[in-house]
């Protein structure tokens, strides 16, 4: 059993408004898993779903084995894009509330929050309203609402927003560690680059529709379109670009480098083989920049939602 | 069950430990006994100020019979003709003139009596003479008639009808006012709590959706019991309010009461002529009888029941409410179908249970869920059979429950919504999700 998650065909309806068709998402243990889509995709309503906020028209949920029911709601981690905290209760009484609520007693709550303080680098904010903190501190304290009692999944929607950099990167690496833990995560966001640097698998939905899904190096060598970034050092004063040209198909460059030398993108068809261009460039240049492009995660997203 | 603890735990607590709540809940009963006071002070020195009325009566009977009273004092001018009298009594600034003409007959003169005065009497005043006059001619009349006076005044038989009921119990005129005031107060207080708490669960709920811990808490515990909950802790808050206004209130009074000086007989000479034959001990007597007539078990239990029926069910359309709007001004528009028919139980209530409390609008009105909690709770005191009240509460537990369920349909979808004013045909269509 290697999935926590598994969620197959699920549909809901709002009205007449479809919000998801049929989706099926599988979340492996142990991974972080993207959860990527334009707005009003029906990230969102998936993500209700699994928190059994709304139930889906029709569909199937595995968690950790067995069909997924309220008795799961203490092992899932929520963290919402809407967030807030009662704004008028102190820190402590709040987190100890939320932390009860997800079925925590009250001594291991508060060893809990004392180690998350630490951590966090949160001092004396015990008896602080939360309408005494600043955005990214209130933020702070969400974060350990929901990672405090420990759950087996975690769902961040939007984790980094309000977060400056220096936090954003604390938090980025807290949900790492969470990870290396064994805590498996669901992440949602718009922030590609963040992606990139965390996920291990992607979904992406689109208009109701699950349009891509899989291991993030998977989609990528799905996507990838046979580009190569070479750079190149002419031996002699001959046209090289042209003579290129005449092989195989050239495209504006799309990197910088420190040179000061004729920078290319060449675009391979199915049949040709990487090495024996790289013989050919070799032949007539000398080579100081040689890279596969790699689609980002940012392209495959544009792309995929575009043609769809 | 342990989630619902929690929850009702939480709100109680954020609900008294609230600033304003507790200024609410130590300023109001000072305020309303301050306010009172001064008010019930103020009438006092009004009565304290001394009448003048001049008299000028041209048949010469009113002189010898007319006592000045506490308050009223009253003086004859003679030999003057009306307009010179009316200057005069104006110069003095006294608070008027009465004027008796001399006429063919007595009678006559009697009826074209007249009352002149600055500004209008008040009532006490114009009914006092009144009496005065009636009974003064009508003696002169049966004088001239040749009627004895004094066998006329020996043959007099004043009567104060002895109640009694089929079953033996002695009643009495007061019964029924005490049954009014028992069955008003439960009414009222009622409507009031609805009204006062139902408003504050609506206010919790829409700012748990505008500082959107919503989603957090409903990924934590189901909307309906979290719904529950938030009625259950606010009703206990108000509760522990309620009884400590009523405690302080009550305790204020009496020191108000004691400093003031008020008596709540405002002329005790007075009360004394009217009810002379009538002792104030048997008075006393009557009250505490009435009250002991009450059915005050019926009463009390009866007050429970409607009181959480009618609370309950109220309460939980002020959640659906708060639930389906973004912020307080959007709450308008859904107001009114639920004050209407508070308003409607209160008329009902204070205008036919007190004309005819077992009629048809009176038993129809203490069976319709809505207005059943505060009809009924008016009615009993005057003795609704046991089987009425069962089957109007029952009809009230199942509205009760059906609102619940309609109220928590729409408070699942609604506490999701953002941005939009719903309407009423969106209501609907939640419910139908």
């Amino acid at each position: 059993m290697n999935q926590l998650l598994s969620a197959k065909n699920i549909s809901k309806s709002y009205g007449d408004f479809k919000a998801l068709n049929d989706v099926s998402i599988e979340v492996e243990k142990g991974s972080i898993h993207g959860l990527l889509g334009p707005n009003g995709a029906g990230k969102t309503s998936f993500i209700r779903i699994i928190n059994q906020i709304v139930m889906p028209d029709s569909g199937d949920i595995q968690f950790d084995g067995t069909k997924l029911n309220p008795n799961h709601i203490k092992d899932i981690g929520y963290l919402p894009e809407e967030r807030g905290l009662y704004k008028s209760m102190k820190v402590g009484d709040q987190i100890m509330y939320l932390a009860q609520l997800k079925g925590l007693n009250k001594s291991d709550s508060k060893k809990r929050l004392k180690y998350w303080f630490e951590k966090l680098e949160i001092g004396n904010w015990w008896d602080k309203k939360i309408q005494e903190l600043s955005k990214g501190q209130a933020q702070k304290i969400q974060f350990i609402t929901t990672v405090l009692h420990e759950p087996k999944l975690l769902i961040f929607d939007e984790p980094f927003s309000g977060f400056d950099p220096v936090s954003a990167n604390l938090i980025k690496d807290e949900i790492l560690e969470l990870r290396n833990k064994g805590a498996t995560v669901i992440f949602s966001t718009h922030r590609m680059e963040s992606v990139e640097e965390l996920c291990d698998h992607i979904t992406l939905i689109n208009l109701s529709n699950k349009i891509l899904d899989g291991k993030l190096t998977d989609v990528k060598r799905q996507f990838k379109s046979n580009t190569f970034e070479v750079g190149l050092q002419p031996k002699s004063e001959i046209d090289l670009k042209a003579v290129i040209n005449e092989k195989y198909e050239v495209l504006p460059p799309s990197f910088k480098n420190l040179n000061d030398d004729l920078k290319l993108n060449i675009k391979l068809k199915a049949s040709d083989d990487s090495n024996e261009m790289l013989a050919f460039v070799l032949k007539h240049a000398e080579v100081n920049h040689f890279v596969e492009v790699i689609p980002s995660v940012n392209d495959i997203f544009i792309k995929s939602v575009n043609s769809n | 069950m342990n989630h619902l603890k929690l929850i009702i735990q939480r709100e109680y607590l954020t609900k008294v430990k609230n600033k304003s709540f507790i200024i609410m809940t130590f300023l109001s009963p000072i305020i309303m006994v301050v306010l009172i006071s001064v008010v019930v002070y103020l009438s006092q020195m009004n009565n304290d100020t001394i009448k003048n009325i001049s008299i000028l009566d041209e048949t010469n009977t009113l002189k010898e019979s007319i006592r000045d009273k506490k308050f009223v004092k009253y003086s004859f001018l003679e030999d003057l003709d009306l307009e010179a009298a009316k200057l005069l009594s104006e110069e003095k600034e006294d608070y008027g003139l009465l004027h008796i003409p001399q006429m063919a007959t007595v009678s006559e003169s009697a009826k074209q009596s007249k009352f002149y005065s600055e500004s209008t009497p008040s009532l006490s005043v114009i009914s006092d003479l009144e009496k005065l006059i009636e009974k003064k001619f009508t003696d002169i009349i049966l004088l001239d008639k040749g009627y004895d006076l004094s066998e006329i005044k020996s043959s007099k038989v004043s009567v104060n009808l002895n109640q009694e009921s089929f079953e033996g119990e002695k009643t009495s005129k007061l019964d029924n006012i005490v049954k009014l005031i028992f069955g008003g107060a439960a009414g009222y207080l009622l409507f009031m709590f609805i009204i006062i708490y139902g408003n504050m669960i609506m206010r919790s709920i829409i700012e748990e959706k505008t500082s959107r811990i919503i989603e957090v808490i409903i990924s934590s515990v189901k909307p309906t019991q979290l719904m529950m909950g938030k009625i259950l802790g606010t009703s206990l808050a108000g509760i522990s309010q309620f009884l400590i206004w009523i405690i302080l209130g009550g305790v204020l009074f009496t020191v108000m009461g004691s400093v003031f000086g008020l008596s709540s007989v405002p002329d005790s000479q007075e009360m004394i002529n009217q009810t002379a034959n009538i002792s104030a001990n048997s008075e006393i007597q009557n009250l505490f009888t009435a009250i002991n007539h009450l059915p005050l078990t019926n009463l009390a239990i009866a007050f429970v029941f409607f009181f959480l029926g009618g609370y309950l069910l109220y309460s939980s359309l002020y959640a659906a409410i708060g639930a389906a709007v973004d912020n307080e001004t959007d709450t308008q528009q859904f107001m009114l179908p639920i004050l209407m028919p508070l308003i409607l139980a209160v008329y009902v209530g204070f205008f036919t249970v007190i004309e005819d409390p077992h009629g048809t609008v009176s038993t129809v009105f203490s069976f319709i869920p809505f207005t059943s909690p505060v009809v009924m709770l008016m009615r009993i005191p005057f003795g609704v059979p046991i089987w009425q009240q069962i089957v109007s509460v029952l009809i009230l537990i199942f509205s009760f429950m059906g609102s619940v369920w309609l109220g928590a349909k729409i408070y699942r979808v609604g506490i999701l919504m953002y941005g939009k004013k719903p309407t009423y045909k969106e209501l609907v269509k939640w419910i139908k999700y």
